[in-house]
C-alpha cells in the first residue's frame, strides 16, 4: 500500500511541476491542482498508514494503548484541501479574466510588466 | 487569564474586516472605519507590546488544550515587535489608501480585504504552531491575490498571474516540508518540534525538510534564485498596495526563516554555508538590478531584494551580535520600504509618471516636500545618524568576527550601490530640470487637490518618516530591544520553556 501511494505521490508531483512549467495558462491550473493533490497524499503517507485501528479510547481506559491510526494528518489534509479549493477557484477566475483582457493563453506573451514605462 | 490580550490584534482586524463587508457600497463610511480601526489596532499593538516588554513571553492555548496538543499563540518579543510594526505601517497605509486608491477599486471591498491581510500577518507573527503558520500564510496570500488583481488592468492581471503561480508553488513546497517534518517528529508545536528534532537519527531527512522550508520561505521572501516573481508583479497594483506588500509580505517570509532556522534547525553548518551564499548572491543581484532600472518603483523593488540579503546573511552568521543586527535591520526595513512606495505614489500623483526619464524639477517646485522625502532616502543608504546606519554596524562587526569576508564585502557593496542609485535617483527626479513631455490631461494632479486631500497624502509619509527618525536618533532603545530579541532567539530554551511550561 505504501509503495503504491509513494509512486502515486511522485507521479503527481512530477506531472504537476511539468504542467506548471508549460506555457499555457490552462495547464498552469491543471498543474496546480495535481501538485495540491500530491502534497495531500504525501502528508497522508508520512502520517503512517495504520489499517483498522481507530484512535478511540475505550470507556474503561484512560489513554490509548498499542497501535492506532494518527488522526492529525487527516485534519491537516482536510484543511489543505479546503484552502487549495479556494485558491484553485480563484486561479480559474484570474486566468479567465486575463485571457479576456490579453486575448492570449501563452505565458510567454505576458511581458508588458517588464517593459520600461 | 490576562495573557489573552496577545490575540487582541487578531480580533480587532477580524472584527473590522467582517464589519466592513456589511457596508460594501458605503465608501466614505468604510474609509472612516478603516482608519479609526487601524488607529485602534495601533493602540492595541502598543498595549500588547508594553505588556510583553514588562512581563515577558505570553502564551495562549486555544480551547485550553495543553501546549503540545492544542494550537498555541506565543507572544515573545520578536512577535510583538513585528505586530507593532504591522500596526504602524497598516495605520499609515490605510490613511494613504483613502486618497490614493481610486473609487472603482475601493468598491470591490478593498478595505475589507486589506484588514484580512493585516489579520493574516498578525496571525503569522503570533502563532506557535507550524501548521497554523501555514494557514496564516494562506490567509495572507489569498488577500494579497485579491489586492494585487483588484481593478483588473492589463499589467495588473499579468503581474497577478505570475505572483499567484509562484506563491502557490511556494505554499505547496512549505506544505511538503511540513509533511516531511511531521513524519519525522510527529508533532506540530514549534517548541515541541525543536525538542524532538534533536532525537531524530536520520539527519539527511532533517536537512531535506530544512531545504524545503528554505525554498518555500525563500520564494516568499524573494532571496536570490527565487525572486523573479517580485520585479514582475510588485509595481503593478496601486502604490498603497505595493507599500504594504513591500513592507510586510516579504518580511513575513524573513520572519518565518528566522523563526524556523533559530528554533528548529539552529546553527546547522550545511545550512549556514547555503544561507550565506544565497545572501551574498541576493545582495549582488538585487543591487545590480536596481542600478539599471529607470522606473522609481522598480528601483525600490530591487532594493527590497538587495536588502533581504542583509538579513538572510546575518541569520546565517548565527551569533548574537549578528542576530541583533538582523532584528534592527528588519525593524528599520519594514518602515522604510513601506514609506518608499508611499513616496513613489506621491510622486506619481504630482507628475503622473514614475519614469525617471520623464521626471524632474521636484525640488524646484516642492522644496519642503523634497526635504521630507530626503530623510527616508538617506536612511535607506544608512547615512549616520539615520536608521539604516546602526544595524549595519552590528552586521559588519559580526561578519568580521566570524571571518566571513565575502559577506563583509557584499554588505559594503550593497550599501555602496544603494548610495549610487539613490544619488542617481535624487539628481534625476529632484534636481534635474523638468524635461519637455506631454503630460496626460485627464489626470488629477497633486496641485489641483484641496488642502485636506494634500494633507492626507503627506501625513502617512511624514508619520513613517518620524518613526524612521525615532529609530535613528533613539537607536539606543531599538538596539536594546534588538539585543533582547537576539538573546531570546539564540537561547531557544527560553521559548520552549515558556510554551511547554517546563
Amino acid at each position: 500500500m505504501e509503495i503504491i501511494l509513494a509512486v502515486i505521490t511522485g507521479v503527481l508531483y512530477a506531472s504537476g511541476i511539468y504542467m506548471i512549467l508549460r506555457r499555457s495558462m490552462v495547464k498552469l491550473i491543471l498543474g496546480i491542482i495535481l501538485l495540491g493533490n500530491g502534497v495531500n497524499l504525501l502528508i497522508f503517507l508520512l502520517g503512517r498508514i495504520t489499517k483498522g485501528e481507530p484512535p478511540i479510547i475505550d470507556s474503561a481506559e484512560k489513554v490509548l494503548e498499542g497501535v492506532y491510526a494518527d488522526p492529525i494528518p487527516q485534519a491537516l489534509i482536510l484543511t489543505a484541501i479546503v484552502i487549495s479549493f479556494g485558491l484553485q477557484s480563484f486561479a480559474i477566475i484570474l486566468v479567465k479574466r486575463t485571457y479576456k483582457v490579453l486575448k492570449t493563453d501563452d505565458l510567454d506573451q505576458l511581458n508588458t510588466t517588464d517593459e520600461d514605462s | 487569564m490576562t495573557n489573552d490580550i496577545i490575540i487582541l490584534p487578531l480580533i480587532v482586524h477580524l472584527f473590522l474586516s467582517i464589519l466592513l463587508m456589511f457596508f460594501w457600497n458605503k465608501l466614505n463610511f468604510q474609509k472612516i472605519v478603516s482608519v479609526v480601526g487601524n488607529a485602534m489596532a495601533l493602540g492595541v499593538a502598543i498595549w500588547v507590546f508594553t505588556y510583553v516588554y514588562s512581563s515577558g513571553t505570553q502564551v495562549v492555548e486555544s480551547g485550553d488544550w495543553p501546549a503540545p496538543f492544542g494550537i498555541v499563540f506565543v507572544g515573545d518579543m520578536l512577535a510583538v515587535t513585528l505586530v507593532l510594526l504591522t500596526a504602524i505601517t497598516g495605520f499609515a497605509v490605510s490613511i494613504f489608501s483613502t486618497i490614493s486608491v481610486i473609487k472603482a477599486r475601493l468598491k470591490f471591498g478593498y478595505f475589507s480585504v486589506f484588514h484580512f491581510l493585516l489579520l493574516g500577518l498578525n496571525g503569522a507573527f503570533l502563532t506557535g504552531d507550524i501548521f497554523n503558520l501555514y494557514v496564516w500564510f494562506e490567509i495572507i496570500i489569498i488577500s494579497s491575490f485579491v489586492l494585487i488583481s483588484i481593478g483588473g488592468e492589463k499589467s495588473q492581471l499579468e503581474g497577478a498571474v505570475k505572483y499567484f503561480a509562484l506563491n502557490f508553488f511556494a505554499s505547496m513546497i512549505f506544505l511538503t516540508a511540513l509533511g516531511v517534518l511531521y513524519g519525522l517528529v510527529g508533532t506540530l508545536n514549534m517548541a515541541d518540534i525543536s525538542l524532538k528534532i534533536a532525537e531524530v537519527k536520520d539527519t539527511t531527512l532533517v536537512e531535506i525538510s530544512a531545504v524545503l522550508f528554505l525554498v518555500g520561505f525563500g520564494i516568499k521572501s524573494a532571496i536570490f534564485p527565487l525572486y523573479f516573481w517580485l520585479p514582475a508583479s510588485y509595481h503593478t497594483p496601486p502604490s498603497a498596495v505595493s507599500a504594504i506588500f513591500a513592507g510586510l509580505l516579504t518580511k513575513v517570509g524573513v520572519y518565518a526563516l528566522i523563526r524556523i532556522f533559530t528554533l528548529i534547525y539552529g546553527g546547522d553548518s550545511f545550512l549556514t554555508i547555503l544561507l550565506l551564499t544565497l545572501a551574498i548572491m541576493t545582495i549582488f543581484s538585487g543591487g545590480l538590478g536596481a542600478i539599471i532600472q529607470n522606473n522609481i518603483k522598480k528601483v525600490f523593488m530591487y532594493f527590497i531584494i538587495c536588502h533581504i540579503g542583509f538579513m538572510i546573511g546575518g541569520l546565517a552568521l548565527f551569533t548574537e551580535v549578528a542576530m541583533a543586527g538582523v532584528i534592527f535591520y528588519l525593524i528599520h526595513d519594514i518602515i522604510i520600504k513601506t514609506n518608499l512606495f508611499l513616496i513613489s505614489g506621491l510622486i506619481y500623483r504630482i507628475k503622473g509618471t514614475t519614469n525617471m526619464k520623464k521626471l524632474g524639477g521636484l525640488y524646484e517646485h516642492y522644496p519642503k516636500l523634497s526635504l521630507l522625502i530626503a530623510i527616508p532616502l538617506f536612511s535607506l543608504i544608512g547615512i549616520p545618524p539615520l536608521s539604516g546606519y546602526w544595524p549595519k554596524i552590528s552586521l559588519i562587526l559580526a561578519s568580521f568576527n566570524a571571518q566571513e569576508y565575502w559577506f563583509f564585502g557584499a554588505l559594503i557593496f550593497g550599501s555602496l550601490i544603494t548610495l549610487i542609485v539613490i544619488a542617481k535617483l535624487w539628481s534625476e527626479v529632484f534636481w534635474k530640470n523638468q524635461p519637455e513631455i506631454n503630460f496626460p490631461e485627464k489626470f488629477i494632479y497633486f496641485n489641483q487637490l484641496r488642502f485636506g486631500q494634500k494633507l492626507t497624502f503627506i501625513f502617512p509619509i511624514a508619520f513613517l518618516t518620524f518613526v524612521t527618525l525615532y529609530i535613528g536618533f533613539g537607536a539606543e532603545h531599538i538596539q536594546q530591544l534588538s539585543e533582547r530579541i537576539a538573546t531570546e532567539l539564540m537561547n531557544k530554551e527560553l521559548y520552549i520553556d515558556a510554551v511547554l511550561k517546563r
